[in-house]
C-alpha cells in the first residue's frame, strides 16, 4: 500500500437543504452534515475517533457538540479546499495508526452570516498593507484580477469565459437541489450586471448557507457501509499566493497544477482515465485554469474546449455535474460540495448521473489561487 | 461612511514607507544573488538569502492586470467604478496599485501600458499609485 491507497470515504452526505438557512447557525450545519454523513455510512457517533474542520468554528468545538473525543485532530484551514487536504491527511493518519474513522466536516453561513465570524484583514498584515489600501473587498475584487492577462495572452474570448456559466447552467438543470436551474444563453450572461469588469454576474458564484460531511475510514472495511465504498486513490495539495498580486503567472495556477501532479502520480492515472471532473468554481475563469493545470488542455484552449460542449451534459469529459458554485451552492468554502458530487457520481446517485465513472477527479481552490488540493476517487480500489 | 483603510507599517516595512513619504519607491532587492522583490521581507525569496538590501526603484511600471469594479469597499463608494491594478515594475516585481489620472474603463486601461508612481496621501502614510507617464494636464 503506497499513497493514499487503501482508504475509502464510507460516508458522504449534505445537509437537509441549503440555500438560504437563517434558522440554522454555522455550528448547526456542521452538526447536520456530520449527523448525516455518519447516518450515510450506516455508523453511529460513537464509531468516530479522528476529526477535521477548518479553524471556524474548528475541530474542537465541533468534536465537543458531536460528543467526539478525537484521538486525532486536523484543523487545517486554508480557504475552500481545505476538506480535500482533510481526506488527504485523514488518509495518512489512518494508514499510520492514528485514528480509525475521521469525520470531516463543513458549514458555513456564507448567506445568513448566523454565528458567523467576521472577515476582518488586519492592516498591519502584508495583504493589509500592500492590497486592502486600493479598495480590494473579497474575492471580486481580488480572484478575477488574473483574468484580462489571460484573456490578452491567449485570446479568451467575453463570450468563451460566459459560456463557462452557460454550460454549468445546463448541467443544473438536471439537479433539483441547485440554487438556479433555469436556462441560460452566452447573451443573458453578458447582459447581466457587471461586478467586476471583466466578470458579469452570471459569472460569479452563488453566496449560501449550507454544510456537508464525510466519513473516511480503512479500505479494509470496505463492504460493511451502507453504500458503495469511493476509494480515495491519489491526493495532492499544495499553496502558492497568499496575495494575488504576488502570483506568479497570471495565467495559470501553480498549486493547481502541482497538487494535480501529485495526485495523478499517486493514483497511477492519466487525463484519459478520468471519467468525471469536479473543478472549484468560484468564478467563471477557475475551470478553465483548472482543465489547463491538470492537464486536460493545452495551455490557452481550456476557453474553446468548454465552449464546443466538451464539458456539459452529453460532451466527453462531464465537468461540474451538480451545477457548480456558480449554479448548484457555494456556502464560501465550496471544496466540500465538489468531494460530494464525485462519491454521488461514483456511488450512481447523483441527481445528473453520467452512466457508471470509474475515475471522479476533484479539484479544490482555497482563497484566490492561493491553496490547491486535488483527489482522485475511484469506484474501484485501483 | 468609514474612510478609506490605512496601511499600518511593521519593522521589516518601515523602510517602504519611509521611502513613499520621501516621494520614492523603496523595494529590496538580494546582495548575493541580486534579484529585486516586494513585499518587503527580511529573507530572498529566490535564494533564501538574509543579505538583502534596500534601493529606490525608478517608478516606472507597465500595466501588468486588473479588474473595474463596480462593488466599492467600504470607504469608496464616491469612487466606484474604479480600477484595481497590478503592475510590473520595470525592476521586475509586481505590486498591487490604483490607477491615477486616467477613466476607469477597459478603453482607457490598457495592458501593458506605461505608467510612472506618483504618491496618494492616507492618514498616517503616503500611498503609492500609478498613473501615465505624462502628468495629467
Amino acid at each position: 500500500m503506497t499513497g493514499a491507497r487503501g482508504v475509502i470515504i464510507a460516508g458522504a452526505a449534505e445537509t437537509d437543504r441549503l440555500g438560504r438557512l437563517p434558522d440554522h447557525s454555522t455550528l448547526q450545519l456542521h452538526v447536520e452534515g456530520a449527523l448525516n454523513a455518519v447516518a450515510d455510512a450506516g455508523l453511529s457517533l460513537r464509531d468516530i475517533d479522528g476529526i477535521a474542520t477548518v479553524s471556524a468554528p474548528g475541530p474542537v468545538q465541533v468534536a465537543h457538540a458531536l460528543g467526539i473525543t478525537p484521538r486525532w485532530i486536523d484543523g487545517t484551514g486554508v480557504g475552500g479546499t481545505s476538506f480535500l487536504l482533510h481526506v488527504r491527511h485523514a488518509a495518512a493518519a489512518i494508514r499510520a495508526g492514528y485514528a480509525r474513522t475521521v469525520l470531516i466536516t463543513h458549514g458555513e453561513s456564507g448567506r445568513s452570516r448566523v454565528g458567523a465570524s467576521r472577515y476582518r484583514m488586519e492592516a498591519s498584515s502584508p495583504a493589509g498593507q500592500f492590497e486592502v489600501p486600493y479598495g480590494v473587498f473579497g474575492p471580486t475584487t481580488t480572484f478575477t484580477i488574473p483574468l484580462l492577462r489571460y484573456m490578452k495572452e491567449f485570446g479568451l474570448t467575453h463570450e468563451q469565459l460566459a459560456y463557462v456559466a452557460v454550460a454549468q447552467r445546463r448541467w443544473a438543470a438536471k439537479n433539483p437541489r441547485a440554487a438556479y436551474r433555469d436556462p441560460v444563453t452566452v447573451e443573458d450572461v453578458l447582459a447581466s450586471r457587471i461586478v467586476a469588469y471583466p466578470f458579469h454576474l452570471l459569472e460569479c458564484c452563488l453566496v449560501t448557507d449550507g454544510g456537508g460531511a464525510l466519513v473516511v475510514t480503512s479500505a479494509e472495511r470496505a463492504g460493511s457501509f451502507g453504500k458503495p465504498a469511493v476509494h480515495v486513490l491519489g491526493t495532492g495539495e499544495s499553496s502558492e499566493t497568499p496575495m494575488i498580486s504576488q502570483m506568479a503567472d497570471f495565467t495559470e495556477s501553480a498549486a493547481f497544477r502541482l497538487a494535480g501532479r501529485a495526485a495523478f502520480a499517486e493514483a497511477r492515472i492519466g487525463v484519459a482515465d478520468v471519467d468525471h471532473l469536479m473543478i472549484y468554481d468560484a468564478f467563471a475563469h477557475v475551470p478553465i485554469y483548472g482543465l489547463e493545470a491538470l492537464g486536460f488542455t493545452a495551455k490557452g484552449e481550456a476557453g474553446a474546449f468548454i465552449a464546443d460542449g466538451n464539458t456539459e451534459p452529453g460532451g466527453s469529459l462531464p465537468l461540474n455535474t451538480n451545477g457548480g458554485g456558480l449554479s448548484y451552492t457555494h456556502t464560501g468554502m465550496y471544496g466540500m460540495f465538489a468531494i460530494q458530487e464525485g462519491v454521488r457520481q461514483l456511488r450512481g446517485e447523483a441527481a445528473a448521473q453520467v452512466g457508471s465513472p470509474q475515475i471522479s477527479v476533484i479539484l479544490g481552490n482555497g482563497g484566490m489561487f492561493a491553496t490547491a488540493g486535488v483527489l482522485v476517487l475511484g469506484r474501484e480500489p485501483g | 461612511m468609514t474612510g478609506k483603510p490605512v496601511p499600518v507599517p511593521t519593522p521589516e516595512t518601515q523602510p517602504f514607507w519611509d521611502g513613499c513619504a520621501a516621494g520614492e519607491l523603496r523595494i529590496q532587492r538580494c546582495a548575493d544573488c541580486g534579484r529585486p522583490y516586494f513585499y518587503p521581507r527580511p529573507v530572498c525569496p529566490a535564494c533564501g538569502s538574509r543579505n538583502v538590501e534596500w534601493f529606490t526603484a525608478s517608478g516606472r511600471a507597465t500595466l501588468y492586470s486588473y479588474v473595474i469594479t463596480h462593488r466599492p469597499a467600504p470607504g469608496f463608494e464616491d469612487d466606484a467604478p474604479y480600477a484595481i491594478a497590478v503592475v510590473e515594475l520595470d525592476e521586475g516585481p509586481r505590486m498591487m496599485t490604483s490607477i491615477a489620472g486616467l477613466p476607469a474603463t477597459p478603453e482607457a486601461l490598457e495592458l501593458d501600458m506605461p505608467l510612472l508612481v506618483r504618491f496618494e496621501r492616507r492618514g498616517d502614510v503616503s500611498l503609492p499609485v500609478f498613473g501615465p507617464l505624462e502628468p495629467e494636464r
